[in-house]
């Protein structure tokens, strides 16, 4: 009984309420004139707090701001601040509809502590439907849809569209040809992004029309994973692609594996298999870090044609010196309509440019203006 | 059945979360929250196929005696072992489990990443090779960052740093920031494809 009476003592006592110390120096002004209010665009759980700054602010090491549900009793510390400040935003479990005032006091840096300022108006956290500062992302977001899902249409209404010549992406053929002649497996190596990135989604893609041609030419590919959601994915596409071939005796799952979940110990197990399996090509497609380098190096020591396709820009330099192809960027994304040339495809990446074609009017726009001292595009785009 | 459903999901809730961007509220933030959890918990769930399917490789290499089958012995014994110290004398601070964690696995993570020296050495050798117009202005721009990165520009001229300094800020910058632009529209666009069930690559067949 004792203990569970203890027990429910310490549960019920909110922790972190502090007796303010006494060790209060006379010296040092305390700041003033403090203001609490609601802040903006966000899910009522967060208040700003702001003060003018000591007269004395060179000599503290900053300011603490105290909190309370009652005007005054109760406070209790909710954050602290270095010197030069005047504002402070309080997370600290902020309720929506709850009343709350504030007081700030100095603090040196031997915890001597000024006098309390007189407690700031109440202010009450309230929840937004809308961020008004994204409206600049929705308004994008509209005309980006719009321009893309026109040449959709576009497309419907049966207009041939142009898309550039991608070396890397002709190279897949040949590279793959390369691999059946040699008597080698491909070894497709789909980076170490989960499911949630683009582009490893975009990668899944490019592995599929690969695997019709490994298919169609009934040669091995390996598939060493570093995600298991992602093996789940990569075992079904490719498993599909033998189907739609006409080969599904071709598909072994067992060459579509988890290797590992970290990152080096799946470099060195990749490495393993370029050097005890000799495949004759390697892919690099998706999403990679420091491990690209070590991955692209021994490929190349090994002998394979090396195709690689990145979003990672830090890694592209690694991949553009060690790999036959490079895939940059955005080219990886366009990846899939590129190689299955389905016009709905096709038309989205012709949508994609005509918004890059809008966002360098912008640019354009906003260097002149930024020249004049005009900074309402820089602005514009920033909130 | 096989191909609409998968798709309506996809529509359905690409849609909410785009919605749910721009709604802070509360009740937003919580359904967020609570898709979040979702992905932690189907992860685990992934975790113990992944875990199949890696005890199947090498169990299946091991009883088949291919090339190099002693790796994978050395491997599922890593893998057992790691697993019965922690769940039978635990993962705490001075535990065995964090002893050889710290001991064995964590120099042959910095043993891997430190090959990266001698593979980028290499790799340098190779693009600053100047064959090309293309690679010659690269050597000398590699050249001229890597002396200016160092003391040795300063004691050459005081202002190679700030040669440095502008050639990373504004040439480099801008091809950076070039490539930046068209991986975000790539993204978006890519995105909006799926959510509206027009790339269906990632489907496997089922999408066809």
């Amino acid at each position: 009984m004792l203990l569970f009476y203890i027990l429910t003592q310490i549960s019920v006592a909110p922790l972190n309420i502090v007796i303010p110390p006494n060790v209060i120096s006379n010296i040092i002004i305390p700041p003033s004139e403090v203001t609490a209010y609601d802040n903006s665009n966000d899910g009522g759980d967060r208040i700003n707090v702001e003060w003018s700054l000591s007269p004395d602010d060179s000599l503290i090491s900053g300011y603490e701001i105290w909190r309370s549900e009652v005007k005054d009793s109760g406070y209790y510390k909710v954050g602290y601040i270095g010197r030069t400040n005047t504002h402070y935003q309080d997370i600290a479990e902020v309720k929506e509809g709850v009343q709350y005032y504030y007081e700030v006091r100095c603090r040196t840096s031997k915890y001597e502590y000024s006098e309390f300022t007189a407690p700031s108006e109440a202010a009450t956290s309230s929840s937004q439907w809308y961020n008004t500062y994204k409206t600049n992302v929705l308004i994008g977001l509209i005309i980006f849809s719009f321009v893309v899902l026109f040449a959709i249409f576009q497309a419907r209404k049966g207009k041939t569209l142009f898309i550039r010549k991608i070396n890397g992406l002709d190279a897949l053929d040949e590279a793959v040809g390369r691999a059946t002649e040699m008597g080698r497996p491909v070894l497709y190596v789909p980076g170490l992004g989960s499911i949630g990135d683009i582009a490893t989604i975009a990668a899944i893609n490019i592995l599929s029309q690969v695997a019709k041609k490994t298919a169609e030419y009934n040669t091995p590919i390996l598939v060493p994973n570093c995600d298991p959601i992602v093996m789940s994915v990569t075992q079904e596409v490719v498993k599909e692609a033998y189907l739609e071939k006409g080969r599904p005796e071709g598909y072994n799952p067992d060459n579509i594996f988890y290797l590992v979940g970290s990152q080096f110990p799946y470099a060195a197990g990749v490495g393993g298999i370029m050097m005890r399996e000799k495949p004759a090509t390697n892919l690099f497609m998706g999403t990679f870090m420091a491990e690209a380098l070590i991955l692209a190096e021994t490929g190349n020591i090994s002998g394979a044609v090396q195709i690689a396709g990145t979003d990672a820009v830090t890694q592209l330099p690694f991949f553009i010196t060690s790999c036959d192809y490079t895939i940059m960027g955005e080219e990886l994304y366009a990846a899939s309509a590129y190689l299955s040339q389905e016009p709905m495809l096709v038309s989205s990446i012709k949508g994609q440019d005509y918004n890059k074609l809008i966002l360098i009017f912008f640019l354009i726009l906003g260097s002149i203006l930024g020249l004049i001292n005009n900074d309402f595009i820089l602005n514009w785009f920033h909130n | 059945m096989r191909k609409s459903i998968p798709l309506r999901i996809c529509l359905v809730s690409g849609i909410v979360m785009i919605i749910q961007f721009f709604i802070p509220h509360r009740y937003s933030q919580t359904v967020y929250n609570y898709t979040l959890d979702w992905l932690i918990v189907s992860g685990i769930f992934a975790i113990v196929i992944g875990l199949h399917s890696n005890f199947h490789l090498h169990i299946t290499r091991i009883v088949r005696k291919r090339k190099g089958w002693g790796y994978n012995v050395v491997t599922m014994a890593a893998t057992l072992s790691m697993a019965f110290i922690g769940i039978a004398f635990g993962i705490g601070a001075d535990s065995l489990f964090m002893k050889i964690y710290r001991n064995i696995e964590v120099p042959m993570d910095a043993t891997m990443f430190s090959l990266l020296g001698f593979f980028m050495a290499s790799a340098a050798f190779r693009a600053f090779r100047a064959k090309t117009k293309e690679a010659t202005v690269l050597l000398i721009v590699a050249l001229i960052i890597m002396i200016g990165r160092v003391p040795l520009g300063y004691f050459l001229w005081h202002r190679f740093p700030e040669l440095v300094e502008w050639i990373m800020m504004y040439p480099n910058m801008a091809a950076q920031r070039g490539i930046g632009l068209g991986i975000g529209l790539g993204m978006a666009a890519m995105e909006l494809k799926i959510i509206l069930g027009i790339e269906r690559g990632w489907l496997g067949g089922a999408g066809d």
